[in-house]
């Protein structure tokens, strides 16, 4: 098998994934509806008694709110995979002559440019409620490169329990978790007003460095160490994730 | 040699004509199209296949028969490089499942126990898939000429989520079909099928042994190893404990007598009668597929 077929067999498999998206653009809307409620939510209605210290409360949110569009995005990833396993989609494409990962990488790439979309829509939203960001295009590059290497990392959790689920509802509960996590971290409010414990916590989890790296880079103030350590988290999940989800896909083919 | 006997080989050379004068893209190996030596599996204390011999020549349709439960769709899993075997061998177009598992890949189609669709796209755009990922030429003329052949193109644009079971069983044939491939798996085709839609398959089927393809199909239906099958291997607690053609497998049996019986209708002959169904003529009162499988000797010369 030449590696232009394993290219182009890639190419057709993400073609399929990405139609499916397309001809249920409601999964990007709602995606991207509960991102954009709980921004509303906390600009306009808890946001005027929180003191963060920065003029522009939507500003400082509006970072944690992208991580949680991702956080519930993938589970859409994990929902679409386990219906290919389900409906024998996925064996047909296993016992065809084809690359046997080219099947995942098409729901890798779908989830990335899925996500990328529903962003989109939420930093669409931010700016006409009042986000405002003086950050360059390099500034920005770096923001766009830290949100796909997070949403390539959650996309291989999701591809786990896509995977593993043996239920429509047990494929996507995995990102339950990911969406309440960052409400311990500084995405809603300064980790300084959190009792001792919970403030620990929130300082150490992977959401406080992710976010403090962008609120930084769109702010722009100097990053510091912040996106060292966030993208060493970034990483450090995704290659995890990426060899669990390897191993399970290949006992599953055993 | 008597004369049922003589229409077995009759047939046997006739399928083996149709099958040599067949260009296949994979390069003809030598031997039958599937041979399995001593075939071992089993899940953690309950061992599913326990000894499985079994060869089936090319061009043949030879049926895989047992109640269920009893390793019909891990044997087909095994073959269809899905499934690891614990121990012995098993060859699909000469090529070893363990070994050459991307040759094999390349030598057969499966069509699996559920129709496996894309029920997002629509039929056409199913066809064109599967034929992208053959590296066909043409996909758009390969999905066309299959939209034909299996009466789809009315349907052809229609999201494959309206379909009926008949017509998704038929499209997934289809999809097995293309890249032309010279062996395929049908896993329990006709289960979950209504009577008018297992006559519908057992028509594609029958049309894909003219064609010289080597068909293994299983079933726990009687009836369809008897309509379809060449040859009928038993699948009984791991083991293939019969192999042989109709006719041979009868002679198992007492030999038969003759009595007369008023023949009542089946119930399935009267629904297929009352619904009108056009290929309710072909298959109750033509339907033995083989004059080899009709015991009586006395079958009129077979429709296609």
């Amino acid at each position: 098998m030449t590696t232009t077929h394993v290219l182009a067999d890639t190419a057709v498999l993400t073609g399929r994934t990405l139609r499916h998206v397309t001809r249920s653009i409601d999964t990007i809307v709602t995606t991207a509806v509960t991102p954009i409620a709980m921004l509303l939510l906390f600009v306009y209605v808890l946001g005027g008694a929180i003191r963060t210290g920065s003029e522009s409360y939507v500003t400082y949110l509006l970072p944690g709110i992208l991580v949680i569009t991702i956080a519930s995005g993938v589970a859409y990833t994990a929902f679409r995979l386990f219906t290919d396993v389900k409906s024998g989609m996925f064996e047909r494409f296993q016992s065809m002559p084809i690359a046997r990962s080219g099947a995942l990488w098409a729901h890798v790439l779908t989830s990335l440019v899925a996500n990328l979309i529903s962003l989109a829509l939420v930093v669409g939203v931010a700016l006409l409620i009042g986000f405002r960001s003086g950050a360059d295009v390099l500034a920005w590059l770096a923001v766009v490169g830290i949100l796909v290497v997070l949403t390539l990392a959650l996309t291989w959790v999701a591809v786990i329990a896509g995977l593993t689920a043996s239920s429509v509802e047990g494929a996507s509960a995995f990102s339950y978790p990911l969406i309440f996590v960052p409400f311990i971290s500084s995405a809603f409010v300064p980790t300084e007003s959190m009792p001792g414990p919970v403030r620990w916590f929130a300082e150490n989890q992977p959401v406080t460095s992710i976010v403090d790296t962008i609120r930084a880079l769109l702010a722009q103030e100097p990053v510091g160490t912040d996106i060292v350590v966030a993208l060493a988290w970034c990483v450090g999940v995704l290659l995890v994730a990426q060899l669990a989800a390897m191993a399970t896909y290949r006992r599953r083919a055993a | 040699m008597s004369p049922e006997r003589k229409k077995v080989v009759h047939a046997v050379e006739r399928t083996a004509a149709a099958g040599g004068g067949r260009s296949t893209s994979a390069r003809p190996a030598d031997g039958p199209a599937i041979r399995v030596a001593d075939l071992h599996k089993a899940y953690g204390d309950h061992a599913v296949l326990r000894g499985v011999d079994l060869e089936v020549a090319r061009g043949s349709i030879v049926a895989l028969l047992g109640s269920n439960g009893a390793g019909k769709t891990t044997l087909v899993r095994i073959l269809a490089t899905l499934l690891r075997a614990d121990a012995g061998t098993a060859v699909v177009h000469g090529f070893d499942v363990a070994t050459q598992a991307a040759q094999v890949r390349g030598s057969f189609s499966l069509t699996g126990q559920f129709a496996a669709v894309d029920e997002i796209l629509s039929g056409r755009e199913n066809l064109v898939l599967v034929a992208r990922l053959r590296h066909q030429d043409d996909p758009a003329a390969v999905a066309d000429e299959l939209l034909t052949r299996f009466g789809l193109t009315e349907a052809a644009a229609r999201r494959v989520a309206t379909y009926s079971g008949g017509m998704r069983r038929r499209l997934d044939i289809a999809m097995s079909l293309i890249g032309d491939p010279p062996v395929i798996f049908l896993d329990e085709p006709t289960t979950g099928l209504d009577p008018e839609a297992r006559v519908e398959v057992w028509q594609s089927v029958r049309r894909l042994a003219e064609g010289g393809t080597t068909v293994l199909l299983t079933t726990q239906y009687l009836e369809e190893a008897e309509q379809l099958a060449d040859r009928i291997a038993i699948l009984h607690e791991g083991r293939i404990i019969a192999d042989g053609t109709l006719a041979e497998l009868k002679r198992l049996l007492p030999p038969a007598r003759v009595e007369y019986v008023e023949k009542q209708p089946t119930l399935e002959e009267v629904f297929l009668a009352v619904v009108g169904n056009g290929t309710t003529h072909g298959t109750t009162h033509d339907g033995a597929p083989r004059a080899a499988t009709d015991p009586t000797g006395t079958t009129s010369p077979r429709r296609s």
